[in-house]
């Protein structure tokens, strides 16, 4: 199966956190490694498909629909209380080796979300 | 409730079994060298785990405590081994004891050497000592971290069957003295090809089930490739990994456009391709040029890579280079020479240069002896004949290619297929 892990952060630390490949902050250069080291036990383990770091949302845009009307809202959104601000996506045998892998990554603060993807990609599938 | 503790401990526990086993039994055959008593060993650890985990909590490394219980116990087997026998070569391996005992968590994680451990243990598990069969299952088991249950499953055979398989194969390398070792030279070459030839094969068995009533199974797709990259990760510099991952990405990108809702199959051409997984198909064509970007004679995964990679670009069938596929099957029966290849050069050459030409290599094959129980010749013969008019000749292929199936949704297009042939 496959799990996508949303990093979260709150429209105040955004950009600043989480943050591993940041050289700013005090700890950058270790955490970089760590990182860096935990990415590369996950693709050793042909566990790692894809991952991203997102833009801090005041360069993102919202669209909303109503009916056939559509509004474009700029960023940043700071009425938010949680925004994401990165994911991965995984191939794990099942939610639980997803939450393990998790639990291993190098991070001190933030919360993370895992959540499954469905397989059927097009199709709809009624949720469970 | 207190079987909630028993429940959380028991998900954790299995989640980091399957996620370690091939690293404990990698690390443990370094030790004790048997592969069995290795797998012995590491259960044996799992089971303290099981004991001690309810009470005392999940450690907060559960991975390096298995490892380390592990080597404990491989030590502590070969010392009762060693003062049984006192053999000059156990005594000997005492330096690399040493090493072994490792007081230190963080040294037993981040244990520079695993990777070679579990190389060997690959070239191990596909020794060509062991018959295919076993290889697969040795592998699944000790590679995978497949349950025997679950591999029996996959390949719908008794449990009892894959579990003695397992135990011969275990058997026959301990006997057989098989060094833990990765192969040098010109031996490398030909184990690599049993590796990567182990591995597709899992692959095809969940791709395209050779028996039973289910078209695909698509956990084994996913072992495979798990296997796969795992594998490019061991051996970065073989073009041909990296040509077998490419090969299985491309593959598997279709999986889930290759049947309709009832399960029936959907051949390439009228698949859609918007159902394809675009992630695979770009992971597979990153592959493939990593495969392609080493000097050297293309060897036959890079060049199915290469094929499949023809269609995973083309955004429409129209759009597919098939003059160029046609270039690729020639050099693939250059460097893989079989029937297999040839046929399937047909259907390109049909593609490329009309219905004519390929029905005059198919039929320049059908005397050919590796065909003769081969559904699919008389399936792409029959396909060839609708093409060119000729519908009665065609019905009566279409429908020997079905009597020849084992797969209950490829018969039934077979025959459909008949059907319609015949009432043209």
């Amino acid at each position: 199966m496959r799990v996508i892990v949303l990093a979260k952060s709150s429209p105040e630390s955004e950009g600043v956190m989480p943050d591993p490949q940041s050289t700013e902050s005090t700890e950058g250069m270790e955490g970089m490694e760590a990182m860096g080291r935990f990415h590369e036990e996950l693709v050793a383990a042909g566990v790692l498909l894809a991952t991203g770091r997102l833009h801090p949302s005041s360069a993102g845009a919202r669209v909303r629909f109503d009916g056939s009307s559509r509004t474009v809202v700029d960023g940043p959104f700071t009425e938010a209380k949680e925004l994401v601000a990165g994911y991965w996506i995984w191939q794990v045998r099942s939610l639980d080796e997803g939450i393990e892998w998790l639990k291993r990554a190098p991070f001190d603060g933030g919360e993370f979300e895992i959540r499954q993807i469905f397989e059927m990609p097009g199709y709809m599938e009624s949720a469970p | 409730m207190a079987s909630g503790r028993g429940d959380e401990v028991h998900r954790v526990l299995d989640a980091v079994w399957r996620m370690e086993a091939p690293r404990l039994v990698a690390a443990l055959t370094r030790i004790v060298r048997d592969v069995g008593l290795a797998e012995d060993l590491a259960q044996d650890a799992l089971e303290a785990a099981i004991r001690q985990w309810p009470d005392a909590g999940i450690p907060d490394r559960p991975a390096a405590w298995l490892m380390a219980t592990a080597k404990h116990r491989a030590i502590d087997a070969l010392r009762r081994r060693t003062t049984l026998q006192r053999k000059a070569e156990e005594i000997g391996r005492d330096l690399e004891l040493d090493r072994a005992i490792a007081p230190d968590l963080d040294a037993e994680i981040d244990d520079e050497g695993i990777g070679d451990d579990l190389l060997r243990l690959v070239f191990i598990c596909c020794h060509p000592v062991l018959s295919v069969d076993a290889r697969v299952a040795l592998t699944l088991r000790l590679l995978g971290g497949l349950r025997t249950d679950e591999i029996a499953r996959a390949f719908l055979v008794s449990e009892t069957t894959i579990g003695q398989r397992i135990v011969r194969a275990k058997r026959t390398l301990s006997e057989a003295h098989v060094p833990f070792e990765v192969p040098q030279g010109h031996d490398f070459e030909v184990r690599l090809a049993s590796v990567l030839q182990v591995v597709y094969l899992v692959f095809n068995e969940g791709y395209s089930a050779t028996s039973g009533d289910d078209w695909v199974r698509p956990t084994l797709c996913e072992d495979a490739l798990r296997l796969g990259r795992v594998l490019a990760g061991l051996v970065p510099a073989e073009p041909e990994v990296h040509g077998l991952v490419a090969l299985m990405e491309i593959q598997g990108s279709r999986l889930r456009a290759r049947t309709d809702a009832a399960g029936r199959p959907i051949p390439l051409l009228e698949q859609n391709r918007a159902r394809w997984d675009h992630l695979l198909v770009n992971r597979g064509l990153a592959a493939l040029a990593r495969a392609e970007s080493f000097a050297g004679a293309h060897g036959p995964y890079l060049l199915q890579a290469a094929i499949a990679a023809c269609h995973a670009r083309a955004r429409t069938g129209d759009e597919t280079d098939w003059p160029r596929i046609v270039a690729l099957y020639d050099a693939l029966a250059q460097s893989a020479p079989s029937p297999i290849v040839e046929l399937n050069r047909a259907v390109a050459v049909s593609m490329a240069y009309g219905p004519e030409a390929g029905l005059e290599l198919v039929d320049a094959l059908a005397m050919e002896p590796a065909l003769q129980a081969y559904h699919l010749l008389p399936a792409v013969r029959g396909d060839f004949l609708v093409k060119v008019g000729r519908f009665d000749e065609a019905a009566s292929e279409l429908a020997r290619a079905a009597s020849m199936t084992r797969n209950v949704a490829e018969r039934n297009l077979l025959l459909e297929r008949a059907r319609a042939a015949g009432e043209m």
